[in-house]
C-alpha cells in the first residue's frame, strides 16, 4: 500500500492532487489532503444533491454553509441550530464517541454567538437482544448525559430505535439549539490580511488524527483496532471555553470564529480562510501542546476536543487574552491572515505546507456517483396472525421500539436553566426563552422502516412527522436540520435511496414552509458490506409566541371527548404492528399527503392556540391506540375507545396511516371545534372519551392502568439492569 | 438582604440561581468568582450546583480546597447564612462545614427527576414558610447524591435533629432517606435537589421558591 491508499486517497484522487501541486507534496500536504477531500469534509459524493433542498423563508437568517443555521424569532432574537452525527466513534468507544458528539455540536452552537439552551438526540442500536446492543447503549447514554450534564445544557428530547440493521453500526445524532440576538452572530468568515489568528481552548495532543479519515469508510472485524482514532472529551474545558467565548463576544473583538471540529486545525483553518477568499498562515511553533514533540503533520490532523480558532481584531487581542486568561483557557497567536490564497503552515523554521486553498474546498474531488433504483423487494405483506387486541396492545407497549425510554432519558439533565416546560411529556420539548413570554419545542425525528421501503416517501414522513410533534405543542414550525445516515454512496442503490431522500426532504418542506438551515451527511455506516436502513434523522424548531396559551394544556379531564384528526387508520403494511408480529416489515408505506398534512396541522395548532382543546398528540409509531396509551399514562387516567366494525379493530387501532393526531376537548366546546375544522376541510373522527382509569375499547377489551404501564416501562430496565 | 452566589470553574446552576432569586425575592444577587480574595458583606451565601473543576477528582473535592472557602468558614462560623445546592451541598461537605460526604448514587448512574421529598423541621431560617412533615416536589439532577456517614455521625445527625429533608422514597441509596441537612447551629444547609429549578409553576413545580422566602421573612421579620 502507497502512502496515497494509505491516506485513503485512490489513484484518481492522487493524479488530481499531484496535478494541482505540480510536485510532489510533503507528508503533513498528503495529511492535509486527506483529511479535507475525505467525505467526512468534502461531501464530495453528496454535495452536488445537497444544494436541492429547499433552504429559504423569511425566517431563515442563515441557512446551510456556516456552523449552524440561524432562525428569527421575533424581538431582535434568533434560534441557532444544528444536528451531527457520531456515529462510527461511537460504535468503536460508545462512551467517548458519544459525549465528544455533544460537544462538537454544542460548539458549532456557541461558535455563532449563541448560548445552548438545549439538547436532543436521536440514536439507533441494533436489536435489544444483540450482545453488544447492551454495552453500545449503556455507553453511549452515560456520554450523552456525562457531556451535557457536566457543562450544564438540558437535554429535553430525542429517540431511540432498535433495528438488526444497525447490529454492526449503531447511530448517534445529536442535536443543540442556542439562543442569540440578531446583532450578536458570528460567522466563519475571515477577512483583514495581517490580522491575527488565534487558537483557544484545551491543548493539542494526538488523539483523533485521522478521526475524519476514519468516519469516511465501511468497517470490519478490525475496526476495534481505531479506537485511538476517537477523541476524549473534557466537559469541564467546554463550559469554560463556553464562557470565555461569550463573554468575549461582548466585546467587539471577534472577526470570524470557527471552532475545531473534524480536522480540527486544518479545516477550521481552511474553511475561515475560503470563506474570505484569504491566505493563511499558521506558526506551529505556537500551538499549545498536550504533549512534547508532536509533529506538524499531527498537529494539523489532530481532532483534540473543545478548540477554536479565531481570527481577532488587532487591537482587541489583549482584551480577548484576559478573558481567556481569566477563564483559564489558553490563548494563543498561531498566525495571520495573508493575501496569498494559499494555506502556509510553518514549524521549526521549516515550511511544511504551501497549499492553494481553492485545491482543498471548490477543487476537491466531487463524485456524481452512479444510480440506480433498487428492485422493490417482492415481498409481499405477510398476513398477520390471528391477533387478540388486548395482547396486542400490551405486547406492542413492550416492544423495544414504543416501549419507555425513561431508563435513557432519567440519566439526562432535564431541568437545569430552568425553564424545560414539559419535562418528558408531549411529542416535542419546549423551553422558555428566559424573561420572554416566548418558548421553542423542538424535535428529532425519522422511521427507518419506511425509509427502508420507500426512501422518498419515508424522508417526507420525517419532515412531516417532526412537524406535528411541533405542531402538538402549540408552536408554529420554523425550520430544521439534518442528519443523513447512509451506507456506502458507492453502491448504487444506496446512492439512489439518498439522491431520492434529498427529494422526500425537499417535497415536504416546501410544502411546510419547513425550510433546511444546517445539516451534515454520514455516509458508509457498513460493517462487512452490510449497510444500515438508511436514516435521514430531521431535528425541528417551532414556536410558541405565547406561553400563556399552554397553561394546563396536557391535562386530561374526566369525560374529555376524544377525537381523531385525519381519517381512520387501516394501513398496516409497513407497521411496527407488522414488525412486532413479523419479525420484519413488508415494502408499503403508508401514503403521505402534504396538502392534507398541512390543513390538519394547521387546524390543530389553531385548536391549541385557542385554548379549545386540552391536549394534543400525534400518532406515529404503533398507531392511534399507542398514542392513547401514551397520554393517559402521562396523566394518570383512562379512556374508553369505541370501534364501530369490529373487523375493522386491528386497523384501527394500530394503522399508521399519515397526518394525523389525537386531541381531547371537553365537550361544550365540541361544536365550536367541529364548525372549525369543517371550515378549514379537515376530517375528524369522536372515537371516545377519557375515564378515571383503565383502557376499554367496545366494552368487551378491558386493560388496566397497572398492565399498560407494566408493559410499556418494564423492558428496557429488565434488560439493562440485568447486567448478567 | 445582601446575597452573594460563589462561582467557581465548572459551576452551571449561577446563573438560574440568580434567577430564582431575583423572581422569589425580588433581589439582584451578587455572583462573584472563588478566585476573588474576600466574600462581600452578605446576609446569605449560595454555592450552586455545577461539577466544579469537572469533578474530575471526588465532587466538590478541589474546591473546597480554594482559598475563597477560608473566608467562607469564617462567615459559617460567624453565623452568616449559608446554602449549598447539589455540587454546593458536595463541596460543603468536602469542608467538612457538614457531616458526612455525597457517595455515587447506588445505580452508578445519573440520576435527573422530580422527587417527593419531606421537610423534617419548619423552625429554621431556611423553612419557615413550609410545614413540619410537608411534601415538597422539586428536581434532582445528580450522579453524586448518595448521602452516608459513619454511624456515631449518623446518629449526632438524627439526635440533634440536623435533617433538612428527606426522599419520601428511596432514589439514591442515601443513608436515612437524607436529602439535605444542616450543621449544629442550623445556619448552614445543604441539599441535593435544586430549589432553584423550582420556582415557577410554568416548569412543572413551585415548590423550591419558600426556601428563598423563607430566608426573606427572616430578614423582614
Amino acid at each position: 500500500m502507497d502512502i496515497y491508499e494509505s491516506h485513503s486517497i485512490n489513484k484518481e484522487e492522487k493524479e488530481l492532487l499531484l496535478n494541482y501541486l505540480g510536485r510532489d507534496p510533503s507528508h503533513t500536504e498528503i495529511g492535509i489532503f486527506s483529511v479535507m477531500w475525505s467525505e467526512h469534509c468534502s461531501y464530495k459524493s453528496s454535495r452536488h444533491w445537497l444544494k436541492k433542498l429547499h433552504t429559504e423563508g423569511i425566517q431563515v437568517i442563515q441557512g446551510p454553509g456556516e456552523n449552524a443555521g440561524v432562525v428569527d424569532i421575533g424581538d431582535n432574537q434568533a434560534i441557532i441550530f444544528k444536528m451531527e452525527s457520531h456515529n462510527h466513534p461511537s460504535f468503536i468507544e460508545p462512551y467517548q464517541g458519544a459525549a465528544t458528539g455533544v460537544g462538537g455540536i454544542m460548539r458549532d452552537v456557541f461558535t455563532m454567538g449563541a448560548r445552548p439552551i438545549a439538547l436532543l438526540n436521536s440514536i439507533r442500536f441494533g436489536e435489544l437482544t444483540h450482545p453488544k446492543t447492551k454495552f453500545l447503549l449503556s455507553g453511549v447514554v452515560a456520554g450523552i448525559g456525562g457531556y451535557g450534564n457536566c457543562v450544564g445544557i438540558p437535554t429535553i428530547a430525542g429517540e431511540t430505535g432498535f433495528d438488526s440493521s444497525y447490529n454492526g453500526n449503531n447511530l448517534v445524532n445529536a442535536m443543540c439549539v442556542g439562543l442569540t440576538t440578531k446583532d450578536k452572530i458570528f460567522y466563519s468568515k475571515a477577512s483583514g490580511v495581517g490580522n491575527p489568528v488565534v487558537y483557544v481552548g484545551a491543548k493539542t495532543g494526538r488523539d483523533g488524527i485521522h478521526g475524519a479519515t476514519m468516519a469516511s469508510g465501511e468497517f470490519d472485524d478490525e475496526s476495534e483496532k481505531n479506537r485511538p482514532t476517537v477523541q476524549v472529551g473534557d466537559p469541564y474545558a467546554e463550559k469554560l471555553l463556553l464562557e470565555a467565548c461569550l463573554e468575549l463576544m461582548q466585546k467587539d473583538a471577534i472577526i470570524s470564529i470557527q471552532d475545531m471540529g473534524a480536522a480540527g486545525l486544518t479545516s477550521s483553518s481552511v474553511e475561515m480562510a475560503d470563506k474570505g477568499k484569504v491566505g493563511i498562515e499558521l506558526n506551529l511553533d505556537y500551538i499549545p501542546t498536550r504533549q512534547q514533540n508532536l509533529t506538524a503533520y499531527e498537529m494539523m490532523l489532530s481532532e483534540s476536543q473543545e478548540r477554536m480558532l479565531m481570527v481577532l481584531k488587532p487591537e482587541k487581542t489583549e482584551i480577548a487574552k484576559e478573558v481567556f486568561e481569566k477563564w483559564d483557557v489558553d490563548f494563543a497567536i498561531v498566525g495571520k491572515i495573508t493575501e496569498t490564497n494559499n494555506i502556509v503552515v510553518l514549524h521549526n523554521g521549516m515550511i511544511e505546507a504551501d497549499i492553494p486553498i481553492k485545491f482543498l474546498t471548490d477543487n476537491a474531488p466531487m463524485y456524481k456517483r452512479e444510480k440506480i433504483k433498487k428492485n422493490k423487494r417482492n415481498q409481499k405483506p405477510q398476513p398477520l396472525p390471528g391477533i387478540k387486541p388486548k395482547d396486542a396492545i400490551l405486547k406492542m407497549l413492550n416492544s423495544p421500539n414504543i416501549c419507555s425510554k425513561k431508563w435513557i432519558w432519567e440519566q439526562y439533565d432535564r431541568t437545569i436553566m430552568a425553564n424545560t416546560l414539559n419535562d418528558a411529556g408531549g411529542d416535542a420539548g419546549l423551553v422558555r426563552i428566559e424573561n420572554t413570554e416566548k418558548a421553542i419545542a423542538m424535535s428529532c425525528d425519522v422511521n427507518p422502516r419506511y425509509c427502508h421501503a420507500d426512501a422518498k416517501k419515508g424522508a417526507m414522513q420525517a419532515v412531516a412527522e417532526c412537524w406535528r410533534n411541533i405542531i402538538s405543542m402549540g408552536a408554529k414550525p420554523l425550520a430544521i436540520t439534518n442528519c443523513l445516515n447512509f451506507g456506502n454512496p458507492e453502491k448504487p442503490e444506496i446512492m439512489n435511496d439518498f439522491v431520492e431522500t434529498i427529494e422526500g426532504i425537499r417535497d415536504a418542506s416546501i410544502a411546510l414552509d419547513f425550510p433546511v438551515v444546517s445539516g451534515n451527511v454520514s455516509l458508509y455506516n457498513e460493517t462487512n458490506g452490510d449497510a444500515i436502513k438508511n436514516t435521514p434523522t430531521i431535528g425541528g424548531v417551532g414556536l410558541v409566541e405565547n406561553i400563556g396559551v399552554l397553561d394546563n394544556f396536557g391535562s386530561l379531564n374526566i369525560g374529555d371527548s376524544i377525537y381523531m384528526i385525519g381519517k381512520k387508520g387501516s394501513h398496516l403494511s409497513c407497521s411496527t404492528l407488522e414488525e412486532v408480529y413479523n419479525g420484519e416489515s413488508s415494502i408499503d408505506p403508508p401514503e403521505i399527503d402534504l396538502y392534507q398534512e398541512k390543513l390538519n396541522g394547521n387546524g390543530v395548532l389553531e385548536l391549541i392556540q385557542e385554548k379549545i382543546i386540552t391536549s394534543c398528540h400525534d400518532i406515529s409509531d404503533g398507531g392511534m391506540i399507542v398514542t392513547i396509551c401514551e397520554m393517559i399514562m402521562m396523566d394518570e387516567k383512562g379512556a374508553t375507545i369505541n370501534i364501530v366494525d369490529n373487523n375493522k379493530m386491528i386497523g384501527e387501532l394500530f394503522g399508521e396511516d399519515q397526518s394525523r393526531y389525537i386531541i381531547t376537548i371537553s365537550p361544550e366546546l365540541e361544536s365550536i371545534f367541529e364548525k372549525k375544522m369543517k371550515k378549514r376541510g379537515v376530517k375528524y373522527e369522536l372515537i371516545g372519551c377519557i375515564t378515571s382509569s383503565q383502557l376499554k375499547i367496545n366494552d368487551s377489551i378491558i386493560i388496566s392502568s397497572n398492565e399498560i404501564r407494566d408493559a410499556y416501562e418494564s423492558l428496557i430496565p429488565s434488560v439493562m439492569n440485568n447486567m448478567a | 438582604m445582601n446575597v452573594t452566589i460563589i462561582r467557581f470553574p465548572g459551576t452551571n446552576c449561577d446563573l438560574d440561581t440568580a434567577n430564582a432569586v431575583k423572581k422569589v425575592l425580588g433581589i439582584i444577587p451578587k455572583i462573584i468568582s472563588c478566585k476573588d480574595d474576600k466574600i462581600p458583606k452578605s446576609d446569605l451565601i449560595i454555592i450552586p450546583g455545577g461539577f466544579s473543576y469537572g469533578d474530575y477528582l471526588r465532587s466538590g473535592a478541589i474546591a473546597a480546597r480554594e482559598p475563597i472557602m477560608d473566608d467562607l468558614e469564617l462567615r459559617g462560623n460567624q453565623g452568616v447564612y449559608i446554602i449549598g445546592i447539589c455540587n454546593g451541598f458536595q463541596i460543603l461537605t468536602e469542608r467538612k462545614l457538614l457531616p458526612g460526604s455525597l457517595l455515587k448514587n447506588s445505580s452508578l448512574k445519573f440520576i435527573s427527576k422530580n422527587v417527593e421529598l419531606k421537610i423534617n423541621r419548619n423552625d429554621t431560617f431556611f423553612t419557615s414558610k413550609y410545614q413540619t412533615d410537608e411534601v415538597v416536589n422539586i428536581p434532582i439532577a445528580h450522579h453524586d447524591g448518595n448521602f452516608f456517614a459513619d454511624q456515631d455521625t449518623l446518629n449526632s445527625i438524627e439526635d440533634n435533629n440536623q435533617v433538612a429533608l428527606r426522599y419520601l422514597n428511596p432514589i439514591n441509596g442515601s443513608l436515612n432517606n437524607i436529602a439535605g441537612l444542616y450543621n449544629k447551629n442550623l445556619n448552614i444547609l445543604g441539599l441535593m435537589p435544586h430549589p432553584e429549578r423550582a420556582v415557577d409553576i410554568k416548569t412543572g413545580t413551585n415548590d423550591g421558591s419558600r426556601i428563598f422566602e423563607s430566608a426573606l421573612n427572616f430578614y423582614s421579620t
